[in-house]
């Protein structure tokens, strides 16, 4: 197995790490790196529990070769707070009462904020669209709904 | 039972924090990605990996097994097969070996398991194997499998180990039946101004938890077994796996770190076993078995299949007079759980009515289709799904509104149910009018679009925990020299909440704030007290009591030491925000260090008391035995939880799509210790049920389940969210539940299915025999009723 030596920037912390050439990169952040916040539902693209934002796109990392992030800034859920001061989303999520199991949750959060970086006032139907392929379970996604919207109010109210 | 009632020492009053609703004790950690479940577990480079071989017929004898090519390969640490497995599995009727030995009875039953270094080396090792296969011919629909030509797939069938309430009839595929002969339903048609008679099916479905299926096992040389795993049931888990392998229970320690949902999928045992029986054959290496999605589609439970036959008549006032219904269980391959499934849809299976004659049968039949087992409502949601659509039609013949139709003949407290015992207080009336007030019931609105066509349905349940007679809890309390407690118990946290509100119910018993209490985690059966199994949303009532009983016994130990210190009567004496206080004469202690160290002896050198360790336990004692012929007796169950639901539904008549527009929901919980929680739970479960009616189907075809992945398989997702939604509580207290609480995790995904149903029929006037009722489905439908052209 042929291994390459990659250089990326993960939640803010330039790495290097080699990689075997077939190895994704949910595999990387789980396996090499122990960031275990991202979750594996399915590893086939359809669940949306592994995203991550890639260079500020929410992409499924199950579906992405770890060379391939390669001079890449990847954020995952361990990198969303700062300063141990947690996104709005986070806050609204535990608030809102938006967590049951929480396996869906670091892949709603990172999709949730891709979508309020691109789209800071969205509408319910955005909110709908940015979420769908993330699959939860438990919740109904109702309070999912309810906590991204008010996160999108709370930005806008004092920008950050 | 006046012990359990929570009036006992606090006169009556409900304590600040129960009914409040405080954050979720998990969730800020869940929001950080810092949650630990299974699969986040490092076990270092020693970690082996483990990869089933499974049947790929439905039915086949096991002729030979040659492993020794795959043996060969580099990087494969040991292969197993039905060899090592002599021994029986299962929770209610042992009918299962863990690896299968000389026949397979569905696809996907385990044949051989590989360690190997990485999964890709045990996927390739998988394909070396080499197995003669004799096919046999299968069974794949449960009417066909209790006829005289269908093939007999467990002919051990009368040696098989069974709890005392489980009916298995050994020479034919049925594995239990249960009947109830009540009154007289053969005389009391001849009374009957309207009868509807009708059969329904319900199809196979999946859980579906977003956390697939992870066990990592570990075998050392003295034969001591450590299974960390995703679970519902470490103690289930303990025993019958101990039992299967003929080794003390002692000898397993199950470590289960929360669960990324389960809904009944990762109860009892489903693909634990195997990783242990693999760990033997590398003793001291911990061996990883990690389920793909796909394999989580039908390797581990599914919801049973349902065929059922409904007749039930009315006088011409619409009070029902007779029920007669028939549940055939496409049970699966192994029933060992299912077979209770089959007791619970038998003693519940009129729904939540009071009807004087009826003759209920159940059965559960083995088929070649993926095994069944538990998920969210065991039962109800299946048989509910025709059962209401029948009272529908019941009530549309006589000419009353559907409504008023439950109301007049739902049941009430101080009811005979059809098993013979006497219905204890419940809300059912006031929920049913609930949700018709929520959905505006009786009036119709307009369609968006000049192509759609409106219409509302309601349908309401009923669901007992469904266990053993005695499943017990266990808890145990201890204080931190700060005064802050550690809840020990053995229940699981899968999304539910239980974590939280056992940390509500402790602080309320005990006498300190919330944010005080932390519950003590992972579930560990080496150090956590004994709980049956984290299913039948009996947590908050069965081991709610526990956790309060062992809070209670807490209490006391320092109140004696205070009053003791004080020379004061411990009645005199209360905990209040983490405080000793004396009503007599204002004293007020802090409960740090004394719950420790004890107090120094007031009456000279030395010291008092000793460090606080409550502990408390409940099981419930009065649950009777049925006749099994007629399924009489006093009592059936430990409670009911009842409730319903309405929906308003839009029906685009080009497409046949079906979208609930809004929904309505209330259920009788006895008591929201938690009321957003509960709301939660209530969306969560109605979201499930929509998903379930509109869109969820295992598609099977000789045993083959043909969409084993998210594409194939459709879950809801946010596009299919109601955009209006009401959650009632309705709140008529269990005289032996915490504060009155019982449970409702499962219940709220019960009613869905009839009531999108009926709000279909509403809308465009068909019925369909089974869900899911998808754009095809539907159109079609609308065609053959000549609706659409
Ligand atoms: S794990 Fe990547 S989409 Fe499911
Ligand atoms: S919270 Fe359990 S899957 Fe979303």
């Amino acid at each position: 197995m042929a291994y390459h030596r990659i250089t990326t920037t993960i939640n803010g912390a330039t790495d290097v790490v080699d990689v075997p050439s077939n190895m994704t990169l949910l595999q990387m952040l789980r396996d090499k790196l122990a960031l275990t916040g991202t979750k594996n539902g399915c590893a086939a693209g359809e669940c949306g529990a592994c995203t991550v934002l890639f260079n500020g796109e929410a992409v499924n990392s199950c579906m992405v070769l770890a060379v391939e992030a390669d001079g890449a800034d990847i954020v995952t859920v361990e990198g969303l707070a700062h300063d141990s001061q947690l996104d709005p989303l986070q806050e609204l999520f535990v608030s809102e009462g938006a967590v049951q199991c929480g396996f869906c949750i670091p892949g709603m959060l990172i999709s949730a904020r891709a979508l309020l970086d691109r789209r800071p006032n969205p509408a319910d139907h955005d909110i709908r669209d940015a979420l769908s392929g993330n699959l939860c379970r438990c919740t109904g996604y109702v309070r999912i709904i309810k906590a991204v919207k008010e996160a999108a109010k709370r930005g806008h109210a004092e920008p950050a | 039972m006046a012990d359990n009632k929570q009036s006992a020492n606090d006169g009556g009053r409900i304590p600040d924090v129960i009914g409040e609703s405080v954050i979720r004790l998990d969730a800020r950690e869940k929001a950080i990605g810092a949650t630990q479940f299974a699969d986040d577990f490092q076990f270092g480079p020693g970690l082996l990996y483990a990869r089933i071989l499974r049947s790929p017929h439905p039915h086949a004898l096991i002729k030979k097994i040659d492993v020794s090519k795959a043996k060969a390969l580099p990087g494969v640490k040991a292969i197993v097969t039905g060899d090592e497995t002599p021994g029986f599995i299962g929770l209610y009727l042992q009918d299962r070996h863990i690896f299968c030995r000389d026949r397979a009875r569905y696809v996907g039953d385990p044949v051989a398991g590989v360690a190997a270094v990485d999964e890709e080396t045990a996927e390739k090792a998988l394909e070396l194997i080499e197995v003669e296969y004799e096919p046999l011919p299968g069974v794949f629909d449960p009417e066909f499998g209790v006829g005289p030509d269908a093939p007999l797939l467990h002919p051990d069938l009368g040696q098989y180990e069974v709890v005392n309430f489980v009916f298995p009839k050994p020479g034919t595929n049925i594995s239990n039946h249960f009947k109830i002969r009540r009154g007289d339903a053969d005389l009391a048609w001849a009374q009957c101004a309207a009868i509807v008679e009708k059969k329904y099916r319900v199809p196979h479905i999946q859980h579906v938890p977003i956390e697939p299926h992870v066990a990592v096992a570990k075998w050392d040389e003295g034969d001591n077994i450590t299974l960390w795993g995703s679970s519902q049931s470490p103690f289930a888990q303990r025993n019958l796996i101990a039992k299967a392998l003929g080794l003390s229970q002692s000898k397993i320690q199950v470590i289960a770190p929360v669960v990324g949902g389960g809904f009944g999928s990762k109860a009892g045992v489903s693909m634990e076993a195997l990783a242990v029986v693999i760990a033997k054959a590398v003793k001291g290496r911990p061996v990883k078995l990690r389920l793909t999605r796909e394999e989580e589609f039908f390797t581990t439970f599914v919801r049973q299949g349902l065929v059922a036959h409904f007749k039930m008549g009315c006088d011409k006032e619409g009070r029902l007079l007779a029920m007669e219904n028939t549940y055939y269980w496409d049970a699966g391959a192994y029933t060992e759980y299912g077979v209770n499934m089959t007791r619970a849809g038998g003693y519940s299976g009129t729904g939540p009515y009071d009807v004087p004659n009826v003759k209920v049968d159940s059965i559960c039949v083995y088929t070649n289709h993926p095994v069944g087992g538990p998920m969210r409502g065991f039962g109800m949601p299946e048989l509910h799904s025709g059962l209401e659509q029948c009272v529908d039609d019941l009530a549309h013949h006589i000419g009353i509104d559907p409504v008023e139709f439950r109301q007049l003949n739902c049941i009430r407290g101080g009811d005979t149910v059809a098993t013979g015992m006497t219905m204890h207080p419940i809300g059912l009336p006031e929920c049913i009018d609930r949700v018709a007030k929520d959905i505006g019931w009786g009036k119709k609105s307009q369609p968006s679009a000049p192509n759609k066509r409106r219409g509302k349905g309601i349908a309401m349940m009923w669901k007992a925990p469904a266990m053993p007679p005695n499943a017990g809890s266990s808890a145990q309390i201890t204080l931190s020299e700060d005064g802050t407690v550690t809840v020990a118990l053995g229940g699981q946290e899968i999304g539910q909440g239980t974590f939280t509100v056992m940390a509500q119910m402790a602080a309320a018993a005990l006498g300190v704030p919330y944010d005080w209490v932390k519950v003590a985690t992972p579930v560990d059966t080496k150090y956590s007290p004994y709980e049956w199994q984290t299913v039948a949303s009996r947590l908050t009532w069965s081991m709610g009591n526990a956790v309060v009983a062992a809070a209670k016994d807490a209490r006391q130990q320092i109140l004696d030491l205070a009053a003791e210190a004080w020379d004061e009567d411990p009645d005199n004496l209360d905990i209040v925000n983490g405080n000793v206080i004396s009503y007599k004469t204002e004293e007020s202690m802090p409960l740090k260090n004394m719950v420790i160290y004890g107090l120094p002896n007031p009456k000279g050198d030395g010291w008092i008391g000793k460090p606080v360790l409550g502990r408390g336990s409940f099981m419930p004692t009065y649950v009777t035995g049925l006749d099994a012929e007629t399924g009489q007796g006093p009592r059936a169950v430990v409670h009911y939880t009842t409730g319903a639901q309405a929906v308003e539904v839009e029906v685009d008549m080009d497409t046949g799509r079906v979208e609930v527009l809004r929904a309505a929901a209330a259920f009788d919980m006895g008591k929201a210790i938690n009321p957003e929680m509960v709301k939660a739970q209530m969306e969560g479960g109605l979201v499930q049920g929509i998903s379930t009616a509109l869109f969820e189907a295992l598609k099977l075809k000789n045993g083959v389940v043909t969409n084993p992945s998210f594409v194939d398989y459709r879950i809801a997702t946010t596009a299919d969210v109601p955009h209006e939604l009401f959650s009632e509580i309705v709140e008529v207290p269990q005289d032996d539940g915490p504060w009155g609480a019982r449970g409702i995790g499962e219940h709220s995904m019960v009613p869905t299915i009839p009531a999108v149903a009926n709000a279909i029929f509403d809308a465009v006037g068909i019925r369909m025999e089974s869900p899911p009722y998808s754009s095809e489905k539907v159109y079609l439908a609308m065609m053959d009723a000549g609706i659409v052209k």
